[in-house]
């Protein structure tokens, strides 16, 4: 089994966001940077997958040196070799491009993504990359098992679950329940110094999108308390200030 | 509380520990990124095996079996050891880094990775044939089995040459008798790293195996620190030592010295961690409680506290960082680290006592980690030399006189 993961490098969730330049660049000073939760857990479940079954792991990123530290630590977590492309990750089409460019004549029988990544939160490279390498796609997907060529996937849908069969090669986009993400022992750690992981260049692309302007969500603001024999009030806030009902 | 309701009551537990380190001087800066990536995989193990389960291990004063093996799977037991004998190969900043991050979580964790790590696969692998080493390292490393250390005993601690512990040579074996105390992990130990006197009055190390008739480790019972940590005795009534189990390589107090040499280098870094802590849980507190109508941290008395604490820990984190590097150079001296030691765990147990104050009474509840932490580290700044018998060594260096006796 040849599998590739493809992992984003995200800012930590407990991380204070704010934006410069007339709110068009997200500020990354102080800032910790983290490999994306839901790749987290596709490189799980891979490591599964080859601890049962044999095989190798490639993880891939599209970024800049500074994600070295996180591609580090994944073939520190397990991973057999890394590749990263060396590119500011513009947008999903940009990403997929670069991905499938370099992984086209690879022949991996499974290809990983998060179902989106907790920055941008788009969840398309999973579908584009399917597209560009010319092979199915199972998206938001929270268990899978291998059986001969095909895999069975289940999958989150509103309200509920589906699961279906898909012939390998596809991609498939990690949702949360697929594996438990794992922490990087010392002995991997020391391995993952000999690990290779190859820089390539990037390819050129057209923009596709452009960041206009970024804006934070209204700041939440302080709980009210009223006193449970004064329902009356509460039914008033509700109504004409909150106008919810 | 038995080990099955333990790991019955972890499974039910969420992630909730919030700790952030301060990094007042940007000391990340003199990590490298493989030093940054142990410290914070240990730190996410420590939120995620240890801090759910802790409180209720000391309340109860249970070790969590668990972690044996798990602090094995980590790489905890012996990082700065070499690959070949299945350990880890690292430098001594990422092994610091490992204990500040155990005794983040809790002081008895940490001892009982310092005593497998420092004091019983050190002293094999810096004193023990190539037959001893290949035997035991190996399995150490992984946790599948657990050592001790034995050199204290009821009427000789700070001055172990006066040890009464002793092996009489019978041929083809020694008979070794005597007994040692305050041994951490001695109750479940598989095997225990011994310092008895010889024929000729020379100490000598050993490795005494469970099961080894004679040889019995009654647990120390009713500590009010340590609680999640297991201490007992070793007692040796007349048990046969093969002389296979004799450390070829060393003669003399300098074997058991060296080997607490590096067990109080993990200590300095350790305790910083414990401090952290402290200091972390008083920060968010303070933020949140509010007296006379705002949170207690814009008090100026509290800001004092605050500041203070973050100024310790500061030079705290630089002395162990220049120790690491010094360690890694080879060029530490004991006394250097009988230094880092009694700085680091003096100003932890300071700012485990300020701390608790800025908690008021919500911190000598075990919904805090502070007085678990002041209660361990009362036997931190007694063990591996005592804060007083640092200061002697620092006098000994300072002015060529020994004042011991």
């Amino acid at each position: 089994m040849k599998i590739l993961v493809c992992i984003s490098v995200v800012p930590d969730t407990t991380s204070k966001i704010s934006f410069k330049d007339n709110d068009t660049k997200f500020v990354s000073d102080g800032v910790q940077f983290i490999i994306n939760p839901y790749d987290e857990m596709a490189l799980s479940k891979s490591l599964e997958i080859t601890e049962s079954l044999g095989g190798t792991i490639t993880v891939i990123n599209v970024g800049l040196a500074d994600t070295e530290a996180n591609i580090r630590k994944a073939l520190a977590i397990g991973a057999n070799d890394a590749v990263r492309i060396n590119a500011e990750p513009k947008d999903a089409m940009f990403v997929a491009t670069q991905i499938s460019n370099v992984v086209k004549n690879e022949n991996y029988d499974l290809i990983f993504t998060g179902r989106e990544s907790i920055d941008h939160n788009g969840g398309l490279v999973c579908g584009l990359l399917a597209e560009m390498l010319n092979i199915p796609s199972v998206n938001v997907v929270s268990k899978i098992e291998i059986e001969g060529s095909k895999i069975k996937a289940t999958r989150d849908i509103d309200g509920g679950r589906e699961e279906l069969e898909c012939t390998m090669p596809c991609v498939i986009s990690a949702q949360k329940d697929l594996s438990e993400a794992r922490i990087p022992n010392m002995r991997g750690i020391m391995a993952a110094r000999t690990k290779p992981l190859k820089v390539v260049d990037a390819v050129s692309e057209n923009d596709f999108s452009e960041f206009v302007n970024f804006e934070l969500p209204p700041a939440k603001t302080g709980v009210k308390l009223i006193d449970a024999e004064n329902a009356g009030e509460l039914i008033d806030l509700l109504r004409n200030e909150k106008k919810l009902i | 509380m038995t080990q099955e309701e333990l790991l019955k009551f972890k499974e039910n537990q969420k992630i909730t520990d919030q700790f952030k380190q301060p990094d007042f001087y940007g000391i990340d800066e003199l990590l490298n990124e493989e030093h940054k990536l142990i410290r914070d995989s240990i730190r996410d193990w420590v939120k995620k095996e240890i801090s759910p389960i802790i409180d209720i291990c000391c309340q109860e004063a249970i070790f969590p079996d668990f972690i044996k093996k798990g602090l094995g799977e980590i790489g905890c037991y012996g990082p700065q050891l070499p690959v070949e004998y299945g350990c880890g190969g690292l430098d001594y900043i990422s092994y610091g880094l490992a204990m500040q991050e155990l005794e983040r979580g809790d002081s008895g964790i940490r001892s009982t990775a310092s005593v497998q790590g420092s004091l019983v696969m050190y002293p094999i692998y810096k004193f023990g044939s190539e037959e001893q080493k290949q035997k035991y390292l190996p399995r150490l490393a992984t946790g599948e089995i657990m050592g001790c250390f034995g050199l204290t005993e009821p009427n000789h601690g700070s001055d172990p040459g006066s040890m009464i512990t002793r092996i009489e040579d019978k041929g083809d074996f020694y008979l070794l008798n005597g007994a040692k105390m305050w041994i951490s992990n001695a109750p479940f130990a598989d095997i225990a790293v011994v310092w008895a006197k010889d024929d000729n009055n020379i100490v000598r190390g050993m490795i005494i195996e469970r099961g080894m008739e004679g040889f019995t480790t009654p647990e120390t019972h009713k500590k009010w620190s340590l609680r999640a940590s297991a201490t007992g005795e070793l007692v040796f009534d007349n048990v046969k030592v093969p002389k296979e189990n004799i450390f070829p390589n060393v003669k003399g107090l300098k074997g058991p010295l060296t080997c607490l040499n590096s067990a109080r280098y993990g200590i300095s870094w350790g305790v910083v961690g414990a401090a952290m802590d402290c200091y972390d849980t008083a920060l968010r507190y303070s933020k949140e409680r509010k007296q006379f109508g705002k949170s207690i941290s814009s008090f100026q008395l509290q800001q004092k506290k605050l500041a203070e604490m973050l100024t310790d820990i500061t030079k705290a984190q630089l002395i162990c960082w220049r120790l690491g590097t010094l360690m890694n150079e080879g060029k530490a001296t004991p006394s250097q680290i009988s230094l880092a030691k009694r700085n680091n765990v003096e100003m932890a147990l300071n700012i485990a006592r300020t701390s608790r104050q800025m908690l008021g009474a919500m911190g000598i509840t075990g919904d805090y980690p502070i007085m678990r932490h002041m209660m361990n580290l009362e036997s931190v700044v007694t063990y591996e030399g005592t804060h007083d018998i640092h200061l002697l060594i620092l006098g000994h260096e300072i002015t060529g006189d020994n004042a011991f006796s």
